[in-house]
């Protein structure tokens, strides 16, 4: 406590005397109120999130200490002075301009002038080509992140003169120009990442520990499992300066923990609470919880369609006509989300998700059962990730007592995290609860992931349908808008009738913070960004 | 010194059968690295192109073949949580893990082994009693449920204790590392603030610790000193008139202390290992949490690397008390 009163006096002394003291040599040490302290449940486990097995906090690390060539522009979400962003408008970021080609094949970028990495040397052209071929040939989650925007193969990627660069597209792709703004095709240093490399192309193992970069803030000091700590870039060329110039991020595990230390003010913002404490925390009014639900993403029950006994159509309405929607979303998320049932039975609006007309309606439901099954019922098991199970849990509960009232007996599943992903890819379970959401929020690429006959990973229903493929297909390169809309209207209907997922709800994506925050925005990757981000204690 | 290096030779075996042993159970355990950090989105491809980087395409044999020639170069493999060489992380984070322990093991001791003599010495009397309560009370509260509860009390209401953040505030910087113990190596360069710092984050997880290692050292203590109570020896004392401090302390005590000591290396090594909720809750960054994120993760090194660090730790633990008993049982220095 001492030591933090101290502080305060000496933010209080820097103030008064902030007229006379000019940005000059000595810099006095950053204030409390130019300092953020982050609790989170885990941090970055690297550096470099293009590199293979990068967890999800290396996004943030991706997003404050790089740059990429354009940003995603910030819109206000909600009265509370929360943002979001908009994947369909561009703010200069490393180019400060750029030029689609007249056929719409190629997209020539102009590098900003002043732009220097933290090296000091300037931002090249051939840095960004560098990186960008670095992305697309590395190989695990950032070349197939490239590649859903068709962002495909080095020859793609045009270094024109030293503050030119270009990109030739394969394909025309609407997804392109917003992948350019995601946490993936950053920008390194490339003549430090190569100095370094010890011969490996890529220098992989360098920058998985190091930052090469230009981004506005540097990594001061990085312990794994520990603490992070960033400190401004004061030369940031590609944005206002930000005006924390510390940042402690502290790797809690415990989520009793981390509410204890927003509720008591020890901390700024805290990552990654249950949902009832978020619930707990927004009602007490104590704390600002800024909620976005996350775009393209859902809650939701998969059935296989292939095995028995959900490969009949009248089996999978009947468990949409009897998830408990309501006392799920109670009981399992605390009202945490925006509701996916009760919907028009026509789709109505054009994107993803949307509510479906199914809601709790248990007669309709065992009519269907034993229509489909002569009155004899089935036995199945649903499967959920232990890792997830905070929701998941509650949520099959409530789904298998639901279930077993239409003659459908549930035995329940729970898979530690590392095999959960691999009993997926097996296609075998017959249920399953998880949670999906894209980068890139348009719902033709959440259909590509989820019901297409390709069968992802991600095509937990494993559903495969000619007609299906169609739609999506014709909506992800639709040449005119009419088209598109046809084909996802298509599409939605379809999903609504053949039933392999059953969206529950949307989620939102919860941060607590002190009330004297601000400039809080939520980017696709839901990591913290800390170079617009303010705090007024 | 024939009789360490003879113990220490016996002990190789059992490194050897730890190490075969991990290595084929953390093969066994269902899970699949490769799958698991491919993340999302991950094609087919890019996990097997994962999988063959990491080397788990190779046959079994071929893999602990790798595995044995790593480790003897002194090379533990990379954890992939934290993307760090585990052999680091494990220096890291070992002293962490024993700083916390060795506290809430001596706090435990101060309290557990006056309290067992009391109430060998007053069977039956109202310490007696206490000494039985706070026995159960201890092994049956769980330690993140204590831990909790002490956060809750003495931080979130009372404000007594700094935030649980681990082993410093966010403001204070890590002493110069000698020991790796903070308590220590504040001492040493005499920064005596960040001392005050460094100790104010640990009592609440060693009390924590101390009350679940209460247990076992105050039952046996009680035991042990009530069976050495009742020897002839002890009547001889008596009957020669000597006082009744004497005849505990002096005699009784000192015989009862063997089985304590034994007792008392076990709990150590028990609780190293097992402070993971402490280390959860209190934000510690020691060695045990680190094997459990390794754990869920299906990712092998660091795993691996904790068994048989642990393993070690126990082979040279075994031998220090078996030392110590000779010093202070002269019977234990003849024979084997």
């Amino acid at each position: 406590m001492k030591r933090r009163d101290f502080l305060k006096t000496a933010a209080g002394a820097a103030a008064l005397s902030a007229p006379v003291v000019h940005r000059a040599a000595a810099q006095p040490a950053p204030t409390r109120n130019e300092t953020l302290i982050l609790v989170q449940e885990y941090g970055p486990n690297s550096m470099d999130m293009q590199g293979i097995g990068s967890a999800q906090p290396v996004n943030g690390v991706s997003l404050n200490c790089y740059d990429t060539l354009l940003r995603f522009k910030r819109v206000p979400f909600g009265t509370d002075g929360t943002m979001t962003h908009d994947l369909k408008d561009y703010e200069p970021g490393l180019a400060e301009s750029w030029q689609v080609a007249s056929d719409g094949m190629s997209c020539t970028f102009k590098l900003r002038e002043n732009a220097r990495f933290h090296s000091k040397r300037p931002v090249a052209a051939k840095d960004v080509k560098w990186s960008m071929d670095r992305a697309v040939s590395i190989g695990g989650f950032a070349t197939t992140q490239m590649a859903a925007g068709s962002l495909e193969k080095p020859e793609q990627f045009v270094a024109l003169d030293d503050k030119t660069f270009r990109i030739d597209f394969v394909r025309r792709d609407k997804l392109t120009m917003p992948n350019l703004g995601v946490t993936i095709p950053f920008v390194f240093d490339s003549e430090t990442a190569i100095a370094n490399a010890n011969g490996d192309p890529w220098a992989k193992d360098y920058l998985k520990n190091n930052i090469a970069g230009s981004g506005a803030f540097k990594v001061e000091s990085w312990k794994p499992g520990t603490e992070t700590i960033y400190v401004r870039n004061d030369d940031w060329a590609c944005g206002p300066l930000p005006k924390l110039r510390r940042v402690i991020t502290r790797d809690v595990p415990s989520p009793s923990t981390r509410r204890a230390l927003i509720e008591r003010g020890d901390a700024d913002i805290s990552y990654g609470l249950p949902p009832k404490d978020f619930k707990d925390l927004a009602e007490a009014g104590k704390v600002r919880v800024a909620a976005v639900p996350v775009p393209n993403a859902i809650w939701y029950v998969a059935l296989n369609s292939v095995n028995p006994p959900f490969n009949d159509v009248r089996m999978r309405q009947a468990v949409a006509w009897a998830i408990p929607y309501e006392k799920i979303m109670s009981a399992a998320l605390f009202g945490r989300g925006v509701k996916m049932w009760g919907g028009p039975e026509k789709v109505e609006k054009i994107g993803w998700p949307v509510p479906f007309h199914y809601d709790t309606n248990i007669e309709k439901a065992k009519a269907l059962v034993a229509a489909a099954t002569n009155g004899a019922g089935a036995s199945t098991s649903l499967v959920f990730d232990a890792g997830s199970a905070t929701i998941a849990e509650p949520m099959a509960v409530l789904v298998q007592e639901s279930l077993a009232q239409i003659g459908i007996k549930v035995e329940l599943n729970k898979i530690p995290g590392a095999n959960f992903r691999g009993e997926l890819n097996k296609k075998t379970a017959p249920m399953v609860i998880n949670r999906f959401g894209g980068w890139l929020d348009w719902p033709d690429y959440f259909f590509f992931w989820n019901y297409h006959g390709k069968n992802s990973i991600f095509n937990v229903g494993s559903y495969q349908n000619p007609a299906m493929d169609k739609l999506i297909d014709g909506a992800r390169f639709a040449a005119d808008a009419a088209t598109y809309e046809a084909d996802v209207r298509g599409f939605l209907q379809m999903a609504m009738t053949e039933v392999p997922m059953i969206p529950i709800c949307q989620p939102f994506h919860d941060v607590a913070m002190q009330k004297y925050m601000g400039g809080y925005v939520y980017w696709p990757s839901r990591e913290p960004d800390f170079r617009f981000l303010t705090k007024n204690a | 010194m024939r009789a360490i290096l003879s113990r220490l030779a016996g002990a190789l075996p059992t490194l050897c059968g730890v190490v075969l042993v991990t290595f084929l159970l953390t093969r066994v355990l269902p899970g699949d690295t490769a799958t698991y950090f491919a993340g999302p989105t991950a094609s087919a491809e890019s996990i097997a192109q994962i999988r063959a980087s990491l080397g788990l395409d190779l046959p079994l044999a071929e893999q602990f073949w790798r595995y044995i020639v790593a480790l003897s170069h002194g090379d533990l493999g990379m954890s992939l949580t934290t993307g760090q060489p585990v052999r680091a992380e494990l220096i890291n984070r070992l002293p962490a893990s024993a700083e916390l322990t060795l506290c809430g093991l001596f706090l435990a001791i101060g309290i557990a082994v006056p309290l067992g003599v009391l109430a060998a010495v007053r069977q039956g009397s109202f310490i007696d009693h206490v000494c039985r309560v706070v026995a159960t009370a201890g092994v049956s509260l769980p330690v993140f449920f204590t831990g909790l509860l002490l956060v809750y009390v003495f931080y979130f209401l009372l404000g007594w204790v700094p935030a649980p953040l681990g082993r410093l505030d966010a403001f204070a910087t890590a002493p110069r590392q000698i020991t790796g113990f903070y308590l220590i190596d504040t001492l040493l360069t005499g920064d005596t603030e960040t001392f005050r710092a460094a100790a104010a984050q640990i009592v609440l997880p060693a009390i924590t610790l101390a009350l679940f290692a209460l247990a076992p050292i105050a039952r046996i203590t009680r035991a042990s000193m009530l069976a050495v109570l009742g020897s002839e020896f002890i009547r001889t004392a008596r009957a020669s008139g000597l006082s009744n401090t004497t005849v505990v302390v002096t005699y009784a005590l000192r015989n009862a202390l063997l089985p304590v000591i034994t007792v008392l290396g076990m709990v150590f090594s028990f609780l190293l290992g097992a402070n993971v909720l402490v280390e959860k809750v209190f934000a510690w960054p020691g060695i045990g949490s680190f094997a459990v994120e390794a754990l869920i993760a299906s990712d092998y090194a660091p795993v691996q690397g904790f068994v048989l660090t642990m393993a070690v730790l126990y082979v040279l633990l075994n031998l220090g008390i078996d030392l110590l008993n000779r010093a202070i049982d002269p019977r234990a220095r003849r024979g084997a």
